[in-house]
């Protein structure tokens, strides 16, 4: 309700003419890694080094990579085996045959079976396949994600709403390096008659990280 | 250069300084899954040195000799990366 008499009571100052709280503004004081990296940014400008429209392209091209491009790799995979054998073989030079460009870094892609499943962490940092599925989720970057990944996976993933037989193997893979992991996540037996596009909107991000598994339809 | 299947350790120590072996597989036993390749050394980049360039290898765990009280499938493993440098041959 508007603010149109003086004696009103206080309690909805605090809300907008729609009845909701007004949030705060955004604006926060910069920490010390944000300061050093905007003066170290703002010299490498000035040196020359690279301009801030390049910058800007560069953090266009970071937004612009979602896990639809991981999931396409997936679906791609599960409808051609030749292409499969070339995933695994060698993940990234497969990725980049669709047009995906992994740069500098390696990419291993790990295959969930009947039998075995896989999951992806970090313990060191946020080593992430960032090329094939954009920006990790937060959860991912965690102390707690990261460390208890490598010590109890299988608390983790019921955790995340994975129920795995006991029988069923787990292999945690730990990105310490160059490689960055990809899930090959097992496909639904009824999505047999589906085609690769139909596919490619089933494969969820976690189910690449390994955090979830891929329900039958 | 290691072979697949290689029975390997990592050594235990803590050298000051960036490392990229987690603390957690020193002095463990794992295997050789394979290797990926001749990286330059983080050790010495992450300082801006001329850094020397090893062969990297993903090491396969199993949980159980990564953690005593690792409780279900004994079969569980984990893998890292590991440099050349960390690893002796048992």
């Amino acid at each position: 309700m508007p603010h149109d008499h003086p004696n009103h009571d206080h309690d909805h100052d605090h809300l907008s003419p729609s009845g909701h709280p007004y949030r705060q503004d955004n604006d926060e004081p910069l920490t010390y890694w944000q300061l050093m990296e905007i003066s170290v940014r703002e010299l490498m400008i000035e040196k020359g080094k690279f301009s801030a429209p390049e910058i800007n392209q560069q953090i266009d091209l970071m937004d612009s990579r979602s896990p639809a491009d991981g999931a396409a790799v997936v679906a791609r995979a599960w409808v051609d085996p030749d292409f499969k054998q070339r995933l695994l073989k060698n993940g990234a030079s497969a990725a980049e045959e669709m047009g995906f460009e992994i740069g500098p870094m390696h990419l291993v892609v790990v295959e969930n079976t009947l039998n075995s499943h896989n999951l992806v962490v970090c313990t060191l940092c946020s080593c992430y396949p960032r090329n094939l599925l954009g920006l990790p989720p937060d959860w991912y970057k965690t102390k707690e994600y990261r460390s208890r990944a490598v010590k109890e996976p299988r608390a983790v993933l019921t955790e995340f709403g994975v129920s795995l037989p006991e029988s069923t193997v787990v292999r945690v893979h730990d990105s310490t390096a160059d490689m960055r992991y990809l899930v090959l996540p097992l496909r639904p037996e009824s999505t047999a008659e589906m085609s690769e596009v139909e596919l490619r909107k089933l494969v969820s991000r976690d189910s690449m990280i390994g955090t979830g598994v891929i329900q039958e339809t | 250069m290691l072979s697949n299947g290689t029975t390997i350790k990592i050594k235990d120590t803590s050298p000051p300084g960036h490392i990229r072996t987690p603390k957690y597989i020193r002095g463990k036993t794992g295997v050789i899954e394979r290797c990926v390749g001749v990286f330059e050394n983080p050790e010495q980049l992450a300082y801006s040195l001329n850094a020397n360039s090893y062969s990297l290898y993903r090491v396969r765990f199993k949980m159980t000799e990564l953690w005593a009280d690792y409780e279900k499938n004994s079969n569980d493993t984990l893998d890292a990366e590991v440099f050349e440098h960390w690893i002796e041959e048992i």
